[in-house]
């Protein structure tokens, strides 16, 4: 059971989220933040105030699998945030420790299942 | 006419104190215009969509300066004015033949006509096209398609000479800018997300209050077009109150019957559809008729705002629906119900004269139609000689960063301090990682 954070760009949420819902990936949450990859900085002029923009607008989802679900999350969050210019994103995946649906008071490998219902 | 012939002509001080606030009423128009349309568009485009209307003030006013005003209302043939008042010779403080007012004042109302009127034209085009390749159709439009077709309802054209009416604007405003809107979005072409993704509206207050604020600038939009405090003007006045609000009260019946719940951004629209469709009809229909014609014009323009999106055709924020076939059913309604009990000029069909209802059917084809390939030709030639919209991927980044290197909500975190020798060049590298 594993935790898989993927950052991604804005733009590319649409088609994350369809190449999840391809993978059969279907318990997600998104969050927006800001940071930094390596890509090339903005500048932006607001009257005589020049500045650099050190951090872009991203997006961060989390995905809460099953092993087997491991590798299909990954394909799947590359194949729809991947534009091959810098500031792309990154994958994380973290072992995890435990999880449990509130709903129903599953735990682990239950919980991380989608319900087909 | 000189400047210098005042002495013969009497100018009136409560017109001309009426037509001074009209003006910057109508004014007011083109930032309210701006703010509907900001809210309508995705967040990363706020302010480019906003700026299209302010570049239309920065463009339009001069080529109505320079030529269009001239074109529009100086003695020419039907098709088009003359030179007679280019860099606006002869435009002084003396009245135009049949007013009170100063041409002067004449000349800067009709300006912010124009200019709200290429701002409208915008709404087709928002989120992908470059903003130096509008400015410059802007520019160009005011003069080929604006100042023609205002010639041609209001400059002593054809379409007046030949007996249409037109009160204030529902061939050149109204049917100009939304057939033109269809004509641009066909040649700029859609969005690149358009028909794949969900494209909403970012802010709906944004709407109501852009919505809001023409509403109260078209008071001086219609209630101007009698340039004077007449009876036309009170009579637009009041019917510019009207008929807005039946066209409110019959779209939330619509959005029930279709939907079970009244929409804001329905409401929004409406108000803009109403507005525009008693724009044409102000001064010749009687206030009763104006409540029919706000009743009436809800239907086809929520029939097209339904149809539209599930087209090809992107034309992004239903200038078509909302300016050019309102504006179409306002210059047809005249044909019915004009009277000349109100209005002191002619009768419509339904009270005796069925060839009112002929000249205003002439004017609902040919303004379209010349709009339309005005404008479709002009789009096309800019395009020729650079590209008018931005790539997938500036489109994918936003206008607002790309087009203004500006973001609507900056919120600064992050944002390192770059002095100005090194910071104006674009983008600045930084080490990778």
């Amino acid at each position: 059971m594993k935790l898989v954070i993927a950052i991604v760009r804005p733009e590319k949420i649409n088609d994350v989220l369809e190449a999840l819902y391809r993978a059969e990936v279907r318990g997600i949450s998104m969050s927006r933040v800001q940071g930094h990859g390596g890509e090339l900085d903005r500048v932006e002029t607001y009257r005589g105030t020049t500045v650099k923009m050190g951090l872009s607008e991203k997006v961060r989802f989390e995905v809460a699998v099953s092993d087997d679900f491991v590798q299909r999350a990954i394909d799947a969050f590359c194949t729809g945030a991947r534009t091959g210019e810098v500031g792309d994103g990154k994958i994380f995946v973290l072992p995890l420790e435990q999880a449990v649906r509130i709903r129903t008071g599953e735990t682990d490998e239950g919980a991380v299942t989608p319900v087909d219902k | 006419m000189a400047v210098g012939e005042i002495a013969s002509i009497r100018v009136s001080a409560g017109d001309t104190a009426w037509m001074l606030v009209a003006t910057a009423m109508v004014l007011l128009m083109t930032p309210a215009l701006g703010l509907f349309y900001a809210g309508l568009v995705r967040s990363k485009n706020t302010l480019n969509t906003f700026m299209m209307s302010i570049g239309a003030i920065a463009v339009a006013m001069v080529t109505w300066a320079l030529v269009g005003y001239s074109l529009a209302f100086a003695k020419g043939d039907g098709f088009v004015g003359g030179l007679g008042h280019a860099l606006m010779q002869g435009v002084g403080f003396a009245p135009r033949s049949g007013m009170a007012i100063p041409q002067l004042l004449f000349f800067a109302f009709q300006a912010t006509f124009c200019i709200v009127t290429v701002a409208l034209v915008s709404g087709a085009v928002v989120e992908r096209m470059r903003f130096g390749p509008f400015l410059l159709f802007a520019g160009l439009w005011s003069v080929l398609v604006y100042a023609v077709l205002a010639h041609w309802s209001f400059g002593g054209g054809w379409l007046q000479a030949h007996g249409t009416l037109d009160f204030a604007g529902g061939v050149p405003v109204e049917m100009g800018s939304g057939f033109s809107a269809l004509a641009a979005a066909l040649v700029v072409g859609a969005r690149k997300d358009y028909g794949r993704q969900a494209l909403l509206p970012h802010n709906a207050v944004y709407v109501l209050l852009g919505a809001g604020l023409l509403w109260f600038g078209w008071f001086g939009f219609n209630g101007g077009s009698g340039f004077s405090t007449g009876h036309s003007s009170v009579l637009a006045f009041t019917n510019t109150l009207l008929t807005p609000a039946c066209t409110l009260a019959v779209w939330f019946v619509l959005d029930l019957l279709r939907g079970r719940r009244v929409t804001a951004i329905g409401a929004a629209t409406a108000i803009i559809v109403g507005c525009v469709a008693i724009t044409p009809a102000g001064g010749y229909i009687s206030p009763a008729w104006a409540m029919g014609l706000g009743a009436l014009a809800a239907l086809p323009s929520y029939a097209i705002i339904l149809w539209r999106p599930r087209t090809r055709v992107d034309e992004t924020l239903d200038v078509l629906a909302a300016h050019g076939t309102a504006g179409l059913t306002g210059i047809l309604f005249i044909g019915f119900v004009a009277q000349l009990a109100w209005n002191g000029k002619s009768n419509g069909l339904l009270y005796g004269n069925a060839a009112q209802l002929g000249h205003q059917a002439i004017a609902a084809l040919v303004g379209p139609a010349y709009a339309f390939t005005a404008t479709f030709l002009l789009l096309r030639l800019i395009g020729l000689f650079m590209p008018l919209r931005a790539t997938e991927h500036e489109e994918a980044l936003g206008m607002d960063i790309v087009q203004h290197g500006e973001e609507a909500y900056a919120t600064g975190e992050g944002a390192i301090l770059v002095s100005t020798e090194v910071g104006l060049e674009g983008p600045v590298p930084v080490a990778q990682p």
